[in-house]
């Protein structure tokens, strides 16, 4: 299998449905405390040692083996807003056509049947990279780099910010994604001992929060 | 001279007794953790938790268990805010809540706020595991900070097991070299009181309430599980409170 693998499904062109998702900078622009680059970097910063964490640990695991029935369950324990719940199980469905499409594979064939509801989208794509040959810290980086780069982009077209300043701002979080990866990594390997229990639970309470405001908004850009 | 810190137990037993009421067959607890029955209230028995310390401190390890078994009903409190503050030993101090409810018991769970003072570093976690047929009401505050005061380190983690399956664990992290971006838009965006309220009721399984907003920092939520939870963060311990209370009143 090819490391370069990793580039297709982190690309943000896959055809997942990513680039209709915010991950919560239209509720934070709309309620005035995205405004800026700065506090939009800090909005992904924010995101990434919390909702990013959590993607990348239950994706890393997935890598590993562990039951994905087992993950999604943990999943929603960890997501209290059901907004997000049903947002992160639409993405799942969408990715998981697409890398059945890529990377055809049992496993993604059975966890589709199993759940034809959509599984968090996450433990898909842990499974996806599963099939497509590739590493937990593939997985991992996979997530948190999501993470973050979906309120960038967003933002970009929600206060018209320059693009040049987003991608600066997601450049300066390499080294915290690093961190973050690896965090997830090491305890995604305690998941296989311990269970799922020893996955991180992270929370940020506003993105929580702003996105039951902003599933009760009649229109809006974003679908979360 | 080594400075270790303080440990301290306590644990609470309620027991139906068989007449209607709920008897308290175990409350052990002293120091930081010294617990008083009040008076009952129906058949619903009443515990105070009276710290005659301060603190925790840094390297003090605190532990509280309750278990209120089939028929039983409990409600603990506390008697003042508890308030974490720096101290001489090593290492930062652990805060352990353990709580159990049988099928067809209930736990009111109302302590009074968490303050995480300056220079504190503290670690709490509250685990509570209930029977199917059990019903709790879960209160959590903290507050980042007394008055005017920059907050110490708080790491806060939140578990709740509903007949062996976790329906809610969260883990909030903030103060001073918590990871980066707690205090931004995504977190806490300067807010400097956070709480929870966890309400467990089994006609939730058949009949969650709907999602809520209460105001644009809270929310009550259904959870994935017989359970709601009711998420907020506010300028201060006040306003808080007035959430919680006013989520806790909608819910009836």
């Amino acid at each position: 299998m090819s490391r370069a693998a990793l580039l297709v499904l982190a690309d943000g062109r896959f055809p997942a449905g990513g680039h209709a998702h915010s991950g919560g900078a239209e509720a934070a622009v709309k309620a005035g405390r995205i405004t800026s680059a700065a506090s939009l970097e800090d909005f992904c910063r924010g995101r990434l040692h919390t909702a990013g964490l959590v993607a990348g640990a239950l994706a890393a695991a997935a890598v590993l083996g562990v039951e994905p029935r087992e993950l999604d369950a943990a999943a929603d324990a960890r997501t209290p807003s059901p907004a997000l719940r049903a947002a992160a199980r639409r993405l799942g469905r969408q990715l998981m056509r697409a890398a059945r499409a890529s990377w055809p594979s049992a496993e993604l064939d059975a966890l589709a049947g199993e759940f034809p509801k959509g599984v968090h989208q996450p433990v898909v794509l842990g499974v996806a990279a599963r099939a497509a040959g590739l590493s937990p810290v593939d997985a991992a980086y996979c997530a948190a780099y999501e993470s973050v780069s979906g309120p960038a982009t967003a933002t970009v077209r929600l206060l018209s910010l320059d693009p040049f300043d987003a991608t600066g701002a997601l450049a300066r979080l390499a080294p915290e994604l690093d961190r973050v990866a690896d965090a997830a990594v090491e305890a995604a390997g305690r998941v296989v001992d311990e269970g799922v229990d020893a996955l991180p639970a992270a929370s940020g309470p506003l993105l929580e929060v702003g996105a039951e405001w902003h599933a009760a908004w009649p229109v809006r850009l974003f679908a979360s | 001279m080594t400075v270790t810190g303080v440990r301290a137990h306590a644990r609470i037993v309620a027991r139906a007794d068989g007449r209607g009421g709920t008897a308290l067959p175990v409350l052990d607890g002293d120091g930081p953790l010294a617990l008083r029955r009040t008076r009952a209230s129906g058949g619903e028995a009443r515990v105070m938790v009276v710290g005659a310390m301060s603190g925790p401190l840094g390297g003090d390890r605190f532990s509280l268990e309750a278990r209120v078994e089939e028929g039983a009903r409990l409600h603990v409190g506390s008697a003042a805010a508890t308030i974490a503050l720096p101290g001489q030993a090593k290492g930062g101090a652990r805060y352990d809540v353990r709580l159990d409810v049988a099928d067809d018991a209930e736990l009111h769970w109302l302590p009074e706020q968490l303050i995480a003072a300056g220079g504190s570093d503290l670690y709490v976690t509250t685990r509570a595991e209930l029977g199917a047929g059990a019903r709790l009401v879960l209160r959590e505050e903290q507050v980042l900070g007394r008055f005017g005061e920059e907050p110490g380190r708080l790491t806060s983690r939140l578990t709740v097991r509903v007949a062996g399956r976790t329906v809610l664990d969260q883990e909030l992290s903030c103060g001073p070299g918590a990871p980066g971006g707690w205090d931004g838009p995504a977190v806490l965006a300067g807010h400097r009181s956070v709480g929870q309220l966890v309400v467990i009721r089994p006609e939730f399984a058949e009949q969650p309430p709907a999602a809520r907003m209460l105001g644009e920092c809270a929310a009550l939520v259904p959870l994935a599980g017989p359970a709601v939870l009711v998420s907020a963060v506010s300028p201060d311990a006040l306003s808080l409170r007035r959430l919680l209370d006013q989520a806790l009143t909608l819910l009836g």
